[in-house]
């Protein structure tokens, strides 16, 4: 394949023109060794096209586009227009709502109802940062009569940014064409060169705890730049005897079911009170079974087929694991079908809190249910993993509710996304001083 | 055609629909007593049209729509992501309409065509933008006093907030009043001036397009000492807005007490400008030349009094009337060349002339103008020529009160303690600008001049809007701030929430 695009087709939204090239100075291009990987569809395990695939030669090309437009006409540009330029992508985004939607259900295998939901988040996402834009702020310290100091807010400079598939387009950062080059690559090959690359200032990486680990490492060998990471999560959902049942269901049903479980936040670990353990046990299968399972562009499919062969088979050897570690497979347990990636939605029970299914990250739609007697007994046990990233309680009682001390973030990551928050991972302060006062060496 | 809206042609040749009816619950209604305000249009002394006036008993419906409108869930429980859409809808919808806008501020209030499309209607499509991106960043604080306690502040809106915003940026000014304001969760009754009441009408439409709901912003025409009387008195607003002369303001201030009406002011100023003989003299001419000459001298923080050191006072003095007489081009305010139009109307334009008839009787040296211009069209209109009075002293009226024209004072001083002394001698203190190139004097100085914004090396930079730096006055100037994101303070309670954790009696 030697073309940059190629005409495609998705159920629904029919025929488009797809790039397939690199996204280099806003310009599509192959990449200098000519490589091309494969894409498949999940649903059908057929090969939807090839794309240009990027290896470290790519990668230093496109930090160096990145470069000469910081130290150029970006670092000049007014915040005003920055803002404008995020906000008018919301509006591109929103625009191709349907193609873009249907380009994610066919690639990551999302049903097109939550495919559609991500995009709307996107534009909401990429609306917000176009508002802080002319809004970010330094300060003016009063120190002495003798000294005018204040802290300016500037740019990191060159930022990588690896993304993870389970969210691809919402993931995507908030960056305008000229600015922004995106290119497809294996993690091992584009994705090490990036955190590794000597004139990069920063990294961000969602993915797994073990990636995120060589990344940090990559960036500590190479020039110190600076890293934010979202990992992984093995998230506590608990139930206490006085929470709403049939509300409590409904959220621990998509918690750990939405989008196959591909979830970083997935609450793939129940917590049930004992006094309604039996109840919540037999409503929530019942819950469960009626998930549908199915072609992502049907219009009710609620779970699609996890995202890859790889995943699949991740995911199948974990319910094996747990299946021989003597857990009972309450629903599912299964392959859903023969053909595409699916997997019947799994509950287990029976647990203990050694076996692989409760300490590792699944990342599929598999989760463990458990009994607890009392609430200490159950934040001993929420917090007794390696990873920190979320959990979710429900309850009634409002001092229960805010009382639980949970662990912070552990393995699931450094610094934070999203909010106001996340402007610091993008910002380094400068000080300045101006001597007010009389010479000190006069 | 009827009563509610008129056809009309723009001296440019645009032709329009004008609303001249009261905008409430996005409606158009009439006033219940049938009284009228009559725009004139200060180039050429002509009528333009009449618009209906609110009377107390409009201000009622008004308030009544917007306290219904607080309370009803679709505009108290959008979420602030959505009000922030509505606002950047209607930013854009100005933006469409800014070349009918900008006829009418024109033809309304005087000012040149170029100023009012190109500054005037990008700081409002801007300053609604920029406050549209604040509606979802209004944060509360989590404030930790320990385990026994969870506790938190809620940032919620006032209320019903009474906006009444002069003439001199007709506008701009709704711009400011209502950013903040919708931002914030609040709902409006607004009262434009009986001076400049017909762009904000247009406007009105656009509130309505954008998709807010009916009484969440409501426009009324009407007289100060009726409807802004009306509107500072009231028991159903929770908050008052002004913008006008510190007299005016005063009285809101006192009307406000009748429930203790949160309020905030912008009221005159007489803003020193400073030019020490280090500074760039040909930047302090140019500067301090559109610093009192635009828009006719009519803007708040117009430096009005220039201090220059006495080394270089003369060479200013020539350097200043010679910029004025190349580029204060007194015209058609339509016409492509016009630097300055007419003041806004007979009062104003009397006002300004009386200031000329002080300064000479008080013994001011009149050094260019000081007169009526009466040289455009068929010599109607209310133009003054640009005036300057040199060898001033501080206890004359023309060094103390706000004129609001094209009128400025020069006086010399000598060392910084002087200027600095000359520029606190009043009761004002809204802006101030020095020029100097030692950074030291700049930054010290600014510290020491009683005054709410600071310009060093330049004043009003014009195509550079200033809507996200705080701004207000000091001493008579004002009460609180606008802009910025200071501007959102004056629109939220902090609401103090404790959820009790752990101490149990």
């Amino acid at each position: 394949m030697s073309g940059l695009f190629v005409e495609l087709k998705t159920p629904h939204s029919g025929k488009y023109m797809q790039p397939t090239g690199l996204f280099i100075n806003n310009e599509f291009v192959k990449g200098v060794d000519g490589k091309t990987l494969e894409v498949i569809n999940p649903s059908t395990e057929k090969v939807i096209t090839s794309v240009h695939e990027a290896t470290e030669k790519d990668v230093d090309i496109a930090v160096s586009a990145a470069r000469k437009a910081f130290d150029g006409p970006w670092r000049k540009e007014t915040p005003e227009n920055r803002g404008k330029l995020l906000v008018k992508l919301a509006d591109l985004f929103e625009k191709n709502l349907d193609l873009l939607a249907a380009v994610e259900s066919l690639d990551n295998g999302k049903a097109i109802s939550m495919a559609k939901a991500d995009i709307g988040m996107c534009v909401g996402c990429l609306r917000y940062y176009g508002g802080w834009a002319d809004k970010i702020t330094g300060k003016v310290i009063d120190t002495t009569p003798d000294t005018f100091n204040y802290i300016r807010k500037e740019p990191v400079g060159v930022c990588g940014q690896t993304i993870p598939w389970n969210f691809p387009l919402l993931m995507r950062p908030v960056s305008p064409p000229g600015v922004v080059n995106v290119i497809s690559g294996f993690g091992k090959i584009a994705g090490a060169a990036l955190a590794s690359h000597m004139d990069v200032d920063k990294v961000a990486f969602t993915g797994s705890t073990v990636v995120g680990r060589t990344v940090l490492k990559a960036a500590a060998s190479s020039n110190l730049k600076k890293v934010t990471l979202e990992l992984g999560g093995k998230s506590p959902n608990i139930v206490f005897e006085d929470a709403d049942i049939d509300n409590a269901i409904s959220w621990v049903n998509f918690g750990i079911f939405f989008n196959s479980g591909q979830c970083c936040c997935a609450g793939s670990r129940i917590y049930v009170q004992e006094g309604i353990y039996d109840k919540f046990v037999q409503r929530f299968k019942e819950r469960a079974l009626k998930n549908v399972v199915s072609d992502p562009f049907a219009r009710d499919t609620f779970q699609g087929p996890l995202v890859s062969q790889v995943q699949f088979d991740r995911v199948m050897s974990y319910i094996k694991a747990g299946k021989d570690a003597g857990a009972k497979v309450e629903i599912g347990g299964e392959r859903k079908g023969d053909k595409g990636y699916f997997i019947e939605p799994t509950i287990f029970s029976n647990i203990s809190e050694e076996m692989s299914i409760m300490q590792e990250e699944i990342f599929g739609p598999v989760c463990s249910i458990s009994k607890f007697k009392t609430k200490d007994e159950v934040i001993a046990v929420a917090n007794k993993s390696n990873y920190g990233l979320a959990a979710a309680v429900h309850t009634k009682n409002l001092n229960t509710a805010i009382d639980m001390p949970f662990g912070g973030y552990k393995e699931s990551g450094i610094g934070r996304e999203l909010g106001e928050a996340a402007l610091d991972n993008y910002l380094q302060t400068k000080s300045v001083s101006i001597r007010l006062g009389n010479a000190l060496f006069a | 055609m009827s009563d509610l809206s008129i056809e009309l042609t723009a001296p440019n040749g645009r032709k329009y629909t004008q609303p001249t009816g009261l905008f409430i619950n996005n409606e158009w209604v009439a006033g219940s007593k049938g009284n009228k305000i009559t725009s004139i249009n200060p180039t050429d002394e002509s009528e333009i049209t009449q618009v209906h006036a609110a009377e107390p008993e409009d201000v009622d419906k008004a308030v009544e729509a917007a306290r219904a409108a607080f309370n009803n869930p679709t505009w108290r429980d959008m979420a602030p992501s959505e009000r922030g859409d509505l606002m950047y809808k209607l930013s854009q919808l100005v933006v469409q309409n800014k070349e009918v806008l900008a006829t009418i501020e024109t033809w309304d209030n005087g000012k040149p065509y170029s100023v009012a499309l190109n500054e005037d209607l990008a700081e409002v499509s801007g300053c609604l933008k920029y406050y549209a991106g604040y509606a979802d960043k209004v944060h509360g604080q989590v404030i930790d006093t320990g385990p026994a306690k969870l506790a938190y502040t809620i940032r919620e809106p006032l209320g019903v907030c009474g906006q009444i915003i002069p003439w001199n940026y007709p506008l701009g000014m709704a711009a400011w009043k209502l950013g903040p304001a919708l931002a914030c969760g609040n709902t409006i009754v607004m009262k434009a001036a009986e001076q400049t009441p017909l762009s904000i009408l247009v406007f009105a439409n656009l509130i309505k397009e954008a998709g807010f709901p009916p009484g969440v912003v409501n426009i009324l025409n009407g007289h100060g000492k009726v409807a802004g009387a009306a509107i500072a008195q009231h028991l159903g607003i929770d908050k008052v807005a002004f913008t006008g002369s510190t007299a005016t303001g005063r009285e809101i201030m006192k009307m406000a007490s009748v429930n203790l009406k949160n309020i905030t002011l912008e009221t005159g100023g007489k803003s020193p400008l400073i030019v020490f003989d280090d500074a760039d003299m040909d930047q302090a001419v140019k500067w301090s030349h559109i610093g009192i000459m635009s828009n006719m001298g009519q803007i708040c923080t117009a430096t009005s009094r220039i201090l220059v050191q006495e080394g270089i006072y003369d060479n200013f003095i020539e350097a200043f009337k010679k910029q004025v007489a190349s580029t204060s081009k007194v015209g058609d305010p339509f016409a492509e060349e016009t630097f300055q139009g007419p003041q806004v109307t007979k009062a104003q334009y009397e006002k300004v002339l009386s200031y000329i008839e002080a300064g000479k009787s008080e013994g001011a040296t009149l050094a260019m103008g000081g007169e009526a211009y009466k040289n455009v069209g068929e010599g109607k209109g209310f133009f003054v020529s640009p005036t300057v009075f040199t060898n001033v002293k501080p206890s004359m009226r023309i060094f103390r009160e706000e004129v609001f024209g094209p009128f400025v004072v020069i006086l010399s001083f000598k060392d910084e303690e002087e200027a600095l002394q000359k520029a606190n001698d009043t009761t004002y203190g809204l802006g101030a600008a020095i020029f100097t190139k030692d950074i030291v004097r700049a930054h010290k100085l600014a510290r020491k001049i009683e005054a709410g914004t600071l310009w060093i090396n330049s004043r009003k930079p014009g195509q550079d809007s200033d809507f996200r730096i705080p701004f207000g006055g000091v001493k008579q100037s004002g009460i609180g701030r606008e802009l910025g994101e200071a501007g959102l303070e004056a629109y939220t309670n902090k609401k103090a929430v404790h959820v009790n954790l752990g101490t149990w009696l």
